[in-house]
């Protein structure tokens, strides 16, 4: 459930009717949650509430945005609330794996806080394995979207303007029978329920993936936000738009600490 | 996986949490694993002052609590003690690992007992320092040492330096301060880094500053009976060591 920072007085923090909200879902490599980061660092924007729920592994730390001192000492747990009212943009960031069983459950919740907070649409930011790429996906583009029928209404043709690629579906029963096709987002966590669950309730959702495996995932996350940025326009898009992404705070010694001299 | 809470609130009855009004609770201490529940047992904890007013029963893959409250340092348990002289000071050791998805349940059944108004949460744990992320090896930090992250709510001096980015927490110890974030509880955490897994008197000394912390001044022990305590507990644990001699 949504809980907001501000309690009692104006509930203006968290009216978000109308809203864009831009979501993770924990997947390979984690580039989701990665690009959001880069988007709440960037656009600087602020703590609006937290979406406590039982479905995710707890954990807490202090401000992974911290830019100064004064700033490094509020505390943050597994799943945040931020919000931009001028870009009519609101995020939640997920910071921690799914428990197990606990999956269908935190999409049910999600979509019927997405519903009573009258959010526009909602964007998800997600990735699949690139070795369950076939041959034709090998070439050209990694990256892929996806749009419910009701956003489809509702944006046209942006996609086929943005020259975009489709995510392509998969033989229900490759080499039995190749006519019955169906979407397969393989190491993609909740992102196929999430789709399936708001075509079904009428919700206007994108799903923006990129193809990748594990490793060093930060150029994935630099791929998938110049992605989005094609179509929100969150920054001002330049020849070299990675410089204008700030990294935040919490990146640092993403690959262990500094080593013993004495190894040497 | 169910866990149970069984409360003995009321003398000689035992209730089930659910059927219980909130209690008041004026301050919560929270001891999270063996070092830190040894730390409240030598520096805090006694049989004349407190008395058992609650267990939790739990089992999963690492552990399974034990049903008495007669326990040695080394069992796994999670019981609840109250201060005889102000019943709103509540008390938790807590040494059996609580799995992640019995976690939210202990928060709900432990602080849904509870009323908030007015609460204060202290926890304490202890992590390996392989797990503490800095720019220099942990080979050369000196170990033990603790460090704290507080919510937004608590306004008092912490007693030693704050954790860094991109430092995290987990388990209970972060399901129980993402909880008094959440709702708006002053509380802090005191998690000291240590190169020992076993019970160790080195890391539970560690925990000695927190004896001049507001919260916990009024509540400490004779320093001499301390030293016997400590000194005991770490002889029954031992007894299980000396395989090889």
């Amino acid at each position: 459930m949504f809980v907001p920072c501000e309690r009692g007085g104006g509930s203006a923090s968290s009216d978000f009717k109308g809203f864009t909200l831009l979501m993770p879902a924990v997947s390979v490599g984690n580039v989701g949650q990665l690009a959001i980061d880069l988007v709440i660092s960037t656009l600087d924007m602020t703590k609006v509430g937290y979406f406590y729920t039982d479905c995710l592994v707890p954990m807490v730390g202090n401000n992974p945005y911290a830019t100064a001192e004064e700033n490094s000492v509020e505390l943050s747990i597994n799943a945040e609330v931020y919000s931009l009212p001028s870009k009519k943009l609101v995020v939640l960031q997920i910071r921690s794996p799914f428990i197990k069983n606990k999956y269908r459950p935190f999409c049910q919740t999600l979509l019927s806080w997405v519903k009573s907070s009258k959010c526009a649409r909602v964007i998800l930011l997600s990735s699949s394995h690139a070795y369950q790429r076939d041959d034709e996906q090998l070439l050209g583009t990694p990256l892929r979207y996806l749009i419910t029928p009701d956003l489809e209404k509702a944006v046209g043709g942006l996609m086929q303007e943005l020259n975009w690629k489709e995510m392509e579906k998969v033989a229900a029963y490759p080499g039995i029978n190749d006519t019955e096709k169906v979407l397969h987002i393989p190491g993609g966590g909740i992102t196929k329920l999430l789709f399936t669950e708001s075509c079904s309730k009428g919700i206007q959702m994108a799903v923006l993936l990129k193809f990748c495996s594990e490793g060093d995932n930060i150029p994935d996350a630099f791929a998938l936000v110049n992605y989005l940025n094609e179509w929100l326009q969150l920054i001002k898009s330049e020849v070299n738009t990675s410089s204008q992404w700030k990294i935040p705070s919490s990146w640092r010694l993403l690959f262990g600490n500094g080593l013993p001299p004495a190894l040497f | 996986r169910e866990i149970d809470v069984l409360w003995t609130l009321k003398s000689g009855a035992s209730t089930e949490s659910s059927a219980d009004e909130p209690f008041v609770c004026s301050k919560f201490i929270v001891a999270i694993g063996h070092n830190a529940v040894a730390f409240l047992s030598s520096f805090i904890l006694d049989s004349v002052c407190w008395e058992v007013v609650g267990v939790v029963k739990l089992w999963n893959e690492w552990c399974r609590t034990s049903n008495t409250t007669n326990v040695l340092p080394t069992d796994s348990f999670c019981l609840f003690y109250r201060l005889i002289s102000d019943p709103t000071v509540l008390l938790c050791q807590c040494s059996c690992y609580v799995a992640e998805d019995q976690q939210f349940q202990w928060l709900e059944k432990v602080f849904g007992c509870m009323r908030k108004e007015g609460l204060q949460v202290t926890i304490l744990s202890t992590c390996p320092v392989a797990d503490y992320k800095t720019q220099e090896s942990t080979l050369t930090l000196p170990s033990p040492f603790l460090k704290a992250l507080k919510t937004k709510e608590f306004k008092e001096q912490v007693c030693c330096p704050l954790l860094e980015q991109p430092n995290i927490v987990r388990d209970l110890p972060a399901a129980v301060l993402s909880y008094c974030q959440v709702w708006q509880i002053p509380a802090v955490l005191y998690q000291c880094y240590t190169d020992v897994i076993k019970l160790d008197t080195v890391t539970i000394e560690a925990f000695k500053p927190l004896l001049s912390s507001k919260i916990l001044k009024s509540l400490v022990k004779d320093v001499s009976e301390s030293t016997k305590i400590l000194k005991k507990l770490l002889t029954t644990s031992e007894t299980h060591n000396n395989i090889y001699i």
